[in-house]
């Protein structure tokens, strides 16, 4: 046996009727108002003129581009030759080439990142104690060569030898 | 005084020919009148679709076309440009003679509904007395076109959309020439320079003011249908991009999807420009009553006053396009039968009521 709906009154269609008329035209009303606003402030347009404003485009904040190493002032870096980045790149597009300094300390000899390898996923800047590498905002990063790809981060010890010169 | 001698139909070019040549007037003056309508028809189109893509850019926060000219002024030129050049392909099996028949009959319809357009007291190229009921007449040529292109093209889906738009526009016809034929009962005349000149006054002459109350609601209900004749957003089952492809062009290119596509947003500008010329007082300015602003206003040509009403029609079903989902088959068929017809059906008999209690007008 079929369950038989109870069948409305007049004023109950009625009033659900106009109900329904009047939300559904409030609703309507607000979406409108949204787009109206976007439309009359162009500020509000989030797309780049890109080869145009390449001068001032600035990436936000937690864009993750290539890796680099950051230098001070003396041109020392923070890194030690750890090699936990290394450990944590899922890709294996970081090399820490280790050498001895003067008094057989272990140091830095070349740190190489392969940038055609990497999928700026942050786990080597993660998980640097030293906060030695951080993740630059560049974006322009296509090149004729695949060779180009292939960086040295650290400024080797013999051009630190030679800035000092200066 | 009646309106004839007021506003005679006579205009400066036509009187030029007229006294050049007295024989050949009768041919010359129908040409000019022609070549300005096709010249008209053109620009529109441009000025439309790069209006089109300007507003759909920067409601979306995007900027539409930038590249062509300053802020894309002449992206038109360069579309039309691949346009022509563009490989005009025809599908197997698709019916040769009616598959390039199609395209032109929305155009044709699109023309003829231009041409009793009345853009200001002298810039009118006909004026039947039964105007509104050509209108209605000519533009089923439109539903042929989009019917036979959607049939002859071979393709199910252009097919489908076809018979829905069909299905569509034949539904929403219903209420359009119920709402014209209010504005007729109020005004006494079919013709739409008469519509007009009924409407001549301060801007509460208007019939979106002048029928109390009603008008407003029949305007809004003027656009809804309006905006479903033209197939657009909310009311674009026809197309449905995500659905159908693209209906019932899916398979024209190069000119025969233009002239769609041209037929498309002229009828925007037509179906704008006739709310206008029946509810918003066509080319009369919005007088308020006070001499000195009504002196100023006074001032802008008729044609001023039409065309910046009809943009700001164009406009609202731009807004209505970017901001609106699309509605299911069954609503749109809802929202004419249960609706709107019911609805007009009362507004013309309060229309009516009206009349003899003498509010209206």
């Amino acid at each position: 046996m079929k369950a038989t709906i109870p069948k409305e009154n007049l004023l109950d269609y009625s009033s659900r009727y106009l109900r329904k008329v009047f939300t559904g035209f409030y609703s309507l009303i607000q979406g409108m108002e949204i787009t109206i606003k976007y439309f009359l402030n162009p500020k509000t347009v989030i797309t780049q003129q890109y080869p145009e404003n390449r001068d001032t485009l600035e990436m936000f904040e937690r864009f993750r581009g290539p890796v680099s190493m950051p230098h001070d002032e003396k041109g020392q870096n923070a890194c030690v030759a750890c090699g936990i980045c290394e450990k944590a790149c899922p890709n294996g597009s970081i090399s820490v080439l280790t050498t001895k300094d003067l008094s057989g300390r272990k140091v830095l000899g070349k740190y190489v990142y392969r940038m055609a390898q990497c999928a700026f996923c942050g786990l080597c800047v993660e998980s640097c104690p030293f906060d030695a590498i951080v993740l630059t905002r560049d974006f322009e990063l296509s090149v004729y060569n695949r060779n180009e790809l292939t960086w040295v981060l650290n400024t080797p010890q013999i051009e630190q030898e030679e800035n000092a010169n200066d | 005084m009646s309106a004839e001698t007021l506003y005679p139909l006579h205009n400066g070019i036509g009187n030029m020919v007229r006294s050049l040549f007295p024989e050949s007037a009768f041919i010359i003056n129908p040409i000019i009148g022609l070549i300005s309508l096709v010249v008209l028809v053109s620009s529109l189109a441009a000025v439309l679709i790069l209006l089109e893509r300007k507003v759909a850019g920067h409601m979306q926060l995007r900027h539409g076309p930038m590249r062509v000219g300053y802020h894309g002024i002449l992206q038109p030129l360069a579309d039309g440009v691949k346009l022509i050049f563009k490989e005009i392909m025809q599908p197997k099996g698709a019916d040769t003679f009616i598959f390039y028949l199609a395209p032109v009959l929305p155009l044709t319809a699109t023309f003829l509904v231009m041409t009793i357009m009345p853009f200001d007291h002298h810039l009118q190229l006909a004026d039947p007395s039964g105007g509104v009921l050509y209108i209605i007449g000519v533009s089923g040529l439109s539903v042929l076109g989009i019917l036979l292109g959607g049939w002859a093209s071979n393709n199910k889906l252009s097919l489908l959309g076809a018979m829905r738009s069909g299905a569509q526009m034949i539904s929403f016809e219903v209420s359009l020439a119920l709402i014209m034929l209010l504005i007729v009962m109020l005004s006494g005349s079919a013709s739409l320079r008469g519509i007009v000149l009924s409407q001549e006054g301060l801007i509460f002459d208007w019939w979106i003011f002048k029928f109390p109350f009603l008008g407003i609601l029949s305007f809004f209900m003027y656009l809804i249908a309006s905006t479903a004749e033209l197939n657009r957003t909310p009311f674009d089952l026809a197309e449905a991009e995500s659905e159908l492809s693209a209906g019932y062009h899916t398979e024209y290119s190069g000119m025969g999807f233009a002239m769609f596509f041209f037929a498309e947003f002229v009828n925007m500008f037509v179906s704008a420009g006739l709310a206008t010329t029946l509810f918003l007082g066509g080319f009369h300015p919005p007088l308020i009553g006070i001499s000195i602003i009504d002196g100023l206003l006074n001032l802008l040509p008729g044609f001023v006053w039409f065309f910046g009403k009809t943009f700001f029609i164009v406009f609202v079903y731009m807004w209505f396009r970017w901001t609106f989902p699309r509605v299911r088959i069954d609503q749109l068929m809802s929202l004419e039968w249960k609706m709107l017809l019911p609805l007009n059906l009362l507004l013309l008999t309060l229309g009516a009521v009206f009349m003899m209690l003498g509010w209206a007008g």
